[in-house]
């Protein structure tokens, strides 16, 4: 059973949706008892980092989240929220990569909105793909790389499209919504 | 690299696409989902679906409808088509759209913008604008282009981005259904007033029109309908040409 950590009001369905079709079980939930006891975890999200951050500490979820040793993996939002900090309303997050969150500069169109590549592509989320292989990515915020980085994309200048730290992976773009390659992705995952 | 979007739109009336016709590869090119699937396999970017009766009585078939796409399609999609309250949007999110295309409702009542931003984040917001030449000047319609209201076209989009639009979707009444191509004139103009994504709508005849907008403007996306529906583009054509001519597609 996969546990998808509910704690926003975003379309959260499309994971569940990409799930079923690749005939893996899963329930919507911010029960911390049904997220310690999932084989996997999956933090999605689209939102506002802060609206999030509190809801995850009112919840006592971020506790939970740092008590895990399965396989959990954040996806957008879920990615920047496992930063250290964010830009976005100034919010502490949960530390679990040694990088920061910030606004994209306005030197292109933002939100990075559509279809890239990622390169420096390291670990098993990765097995099966190229680095020609596009992603879709919807986002105004981005981590810095660093030496958690296991891939990074180029807008405007070069962010962490994942990053992986022990059981705790985390991607920029959309899986769920990134056609075959995505598919592929949340196989990968799966087979963790 | 961020690559051109190529968006398939698809009107919908009660529950069945209206235009789709001369499809070999599918059963029944009336049904939304067949069609939609088609194009997902084919290399469309992401898809728009458009509800062209929205009415209150069908919004039940709607959100079905929607729901049963959220479950088949693993790209993108926008749904749009008579939004005019949150609440309408809540229902859609949950169904499982990513996006909502709001036009005339936020040309009546601006701040619903503002609201379905603040509530599902500005890449939820597709805010559609509907423009034409009046005396030499470029203007907002509404209701599919028949209505002429007193917004200059620069002045709204960028109102629409101050208000929390994700991205705007321009269409050129001007060009609309002439397949002469894109109206490059105003689509580069919207994009250097505004620095959210644009995508260009009206006017698609031939694979060399996406080239243009591409090439000539700064539009991240292209969306078309009735070329892509005969049959008379295809999906993979179109991408094939657009990487020879060494523009970035996915």
């Amino acid at each position: 059973m996969i546990a998808l950590v509910k704690y926003n009001a975003g379309n959260i369905a499309s994971v569940q949706n990409a799930l079923n079709r690749l005939g893996a079980e899963s329930i919507l939930t911010d029960d911390p008892n049904l997220i310690r006891t999932a084989d996997k975890v999956i933090f999605p999200g689209v939102g506002e980092a802060g609206t999030a951050m509190n809801y995850l500490k009112q919840q006592r979820l971020d506790e939970v989240i740092l008590s895990l040793n399965k396989p959990f993996l954040g996806i957008c939002l879920g990615l920047q929220l496992m930063c250290k900090s964010s830009e976005e309303g100034n919010t502490s997050c949960l530390g679990i990569f040694d990088t920061q969150v910030r606004c994209f500069p306005p030197q292109d169109k933002v939100p990075h909105m559509g279809w890239n590549n990622c390169i420096n592509q390291k670990g098993p989320l990765f097995g099966g793909i190229e680095t020609t292989d596009d992603m879709y990515y919807v986002h105004s915020f981005y981590a810095e790389p660093c030496l958690q980085t296991v891939a990074t994309c180029d807008y405007i200048l070069p962010f962490s499209a994942a990053l992986q730290q022990d059981n705790y992976y985390a991607v920029q773009f959309h899986p769920e919504k990134s056609g075959t390659v995505g598919q592929q992705m949340l196989q990968n995952f799966l087979n963790l | 690299m961020l690559k051109k979007r190529i968006i398939p739109c698809l009107d919908i009336q009660n529950g069945r696409t209206v235009k789709g016709i001369n499809f070999v590869d599918i059963r029944d090119a009336g049904d939304p989902i067949e069609l939609a699937k088609l194009y997902a396999d084919q290399g469309a970017d992401e898809l728009v679906f458009l509800d062209i009766t929205a009415t209150v009585e069908n919004r039940k078939t709607w959100i079905e409808l929607v729901k049963r796409i959220a479950r088949e399609i693993n790209i993108p999609f926008t749904v749009g088509g008579g939004i005019s309250s949150v609440e309408t949007v809540r229902e859609l999110v949950q169904a499982g759209a990513d996006k909502v295309s709001i036009n005339s409702a936020a040309v009546s009542r601006p701040e619903l913008i503002r609201e379905i931003s603040a509530e599902f984040g500005n890449q939820c917001v597709v805010a559609a604008v509907d423009t034409n030449l009046l005396d030499g000047a470029w203007m907002v319609y509404t209701h599919g282009g028949r209505n002429p209201t007193a917004l200059k076209t620069l002045d709204w989009v960028k109102q629409l981005e101050l208000l929390g639009a994700g991205e705007i979707l321009l269409t050129s009444m001007n060009t609309d259904g002439t397949k002469r191509g894109f109206d490059l004139n105003i689509t580069e103009q919207v994009c250097r007033t505004v620095n959210i994504p644009v995508i260009a709508s009206g006017g698609a005849g031939s694979v060399e029109d996406f080239k243009q907008v591409f090439t000539k403007t700064q539009a991240t996306g292209g969306l078309a309908a009735s070329i892509f529906h005969f049959g008379e583009i295809p999906v993979p054509a179109l991408k094939n040409y657009l990487k020879n001519e060494k523009i970035d597609i996915r």
